[in-house]
């Protein structure tokens, strides 16, 4: 979707401020928020993509004005919410109101560091061949979809080039619709930064994204 | 929370010169005071809600409160830049593992002990003379994980990712970076599954140093491609 979180480009956000290493969280619930999401996921049975989306699509006001934790809270109050496994009046009250759901599993203390060090990888060795190949100018597609989708704005309707070919990984945009089977191949494409933007930009720009196939057309066929 | 950290994340957007300075460290804590008690408000509001939401959470069996500790603790003490600067340091040191870097990252990393969650998909790119690579995520705050840890505020805020495809080169000049005119400047927006990690130049004057001396030299802004490794003078 169009939202606020597809910021490539905009202007008028004022300077980048550095912060020494280190610090990590800037305030104990920071913590906690950070926590909950990632062990919530397990119980929730929700992916990465879905848990985008359901940040992503705060309305734009909201989250230009939230800190980056305010808003992974509202993603996770919403998924929670959505799956009736905290209702919004129990998140009002700020207590349980209901009895718990059955859920998938819980994340053990015990099975923390097994779970980090396993990830969540989204190579599919067996998802569908490649059809474009590394060194053809291909053109972003000019597309809108109203759902999650991995294709930022600044790049649709613009020629580049493909600079490397990762094999087949499950395709965001369905995942966060739920359907995680499907797979698309996913490539590296680099655009000049003349061709994003325009004369003004340094002529030794480049800008490179990774695109799933159907994000891309060869450059050739408009 | 005051009495533990003044400066709270800052808004998404950023905020104008001296509105709050609770979102970073550095000066201008004079202007804080103006807008202390609002901002106190909020905090205690938002601590509320997060600490009942915790509770409910806890109450119907979905988390376990010692998993939420250990998340917590890997992040803050066990996953972070230093062990980027690690690999770093080593395909400083090693022609051959330099080339593994380069063409599996994923796996060149793990050599080291390092991947999982957030490092699935790995590629190191390498900074060279005419040369500078700069990584950001213009929609969300995709960051290498295992070898960096989470990212700064700076990396998810507005400012950066807005400005980093468009006009890097005001960026690495709020960093202090400027490289030469004719340099290219390759930046790397991780919109899908791959992470990436900038290899910075290896500075002068840094001949015959042991690999935990260089690591040393390694900064994980170094690492995300808005500053150049540390110089020999930095290790006193």
């Amino acid at each position: 979707m169009n939202g606020a979180h597809d910021m490539g480009g905009m202007m008028g956000f004022g300077p980048v401020r550095d912060e020494p290493e280190g610090c990590v969280f800037h305030a104990p619930w920071e913590r906690r928020v950070f926590a909950l999401t990632l062990a919530t996921g397990a119980a929730g049975g929700w992916n990465i993509d879905q848990s985008r989306q359901a940040r992503e699509s705060l309305p734009p006001p909201d989250y230009l004005s939230k800190t980056y934790y305010e808003i992974w809270l509202a993603g996770l109050e919403t998924l929670l919410a959505e799956r009736g496994l905290v209702s919004s009046a129990e998140l009002a009250a700020g207590r349980c109101l209901e009895p718990a759901r059955a859920v998938e599993r819980i994340l053990g203390a015990g099975r923390v560091d097994a779970m980090i060090a396993r990830g969540g990888p989204t190579l599919r060795p067996d998802g569908p061949p490649a059809r474009l190949h590394t060194g053809q100018r291909v053109r972003a597609r000019n597309m809108h979809p109203p759902g999650h989708t991995r294709l930022p704005r600044y790049v649709r309707g613009h020629c580049g080039v493909i600079t490397a070919l990762h094999g087949s990984h499950v395709f965001a945009d369905a995942s966060a619709a739920g359907d995680s089977a499907t797979a698309q191949p996913l490539y590296t494409v680099r655009f000049s930064g003349r061709e994003l933007w325009g004369e003004a930009a340094d002529p030794g720009l480049s800008v490179s994204i990774e695109a799933f196939e159907t994000y891309l057309e060869p450059a050739d066929e408009r | 929370m005051h009495a533990e950290d003044p400066s709270a994340e800052g808004k998404m957007a950023g905020a104008p010169p001296g509105a709050g300075a609770h979102h970073r460290h550095d000066a201008d804590h004079d202007h804080e005071h103006d807008h202390e008690h609002p901002h106190d408000e909020a905090e205690a509001a938002i601590e509320a809600r997060v600490r009942a939401l915790e509770e409910i959470l806890t109450q119907k069996g979905y988390v376990e409160t010692a998993a939420l500790d250990r998340l917590v603790e890997t992040y803050e003490t066990r996953i972070g830049p230093r062990n980027g600067a690690h690999v770093i340091a080593r395909a400083w040191s090693d022609p051959a593992y330099r080339e593994r870097l380069q063409s599996d990252a994923t796996a060149a990393i793990a050599e080291l002990g390092f991947g999982g969650r957030q490092g699935e998909h790995m590629v190191a790119v390498f900074n060279g003379p005419g040369v500078h690579n700069l990584v950001v995520c213009t929609l969300c705050s995709c960051y290498p994980w295992p070898v960096l840890g989470l990212p700064p505020v700076w990396y998810k805020s507005a400012p950066y990712r807005s400005r980093a495809v468009m006009d890097p080169r005001s960026v690495l000049a709020e960093f202090g970076c400027h490289p030469p005119q004719e340099a290219e400047i390759r930046v790397w927006d991780s919109t899908a599954e791959i992470r990436y990690l900038v290899v910075p130049e290896r500075p002068a004057g840094t001949d015959g140093w042991t690999q935990e001396q260089l690591a040393a030299l390694v900064t994980r802004n170094s690492m995300i491609g808005v500053s150049y490794a540390l110089g020999p003078e930095a290790a006193s």
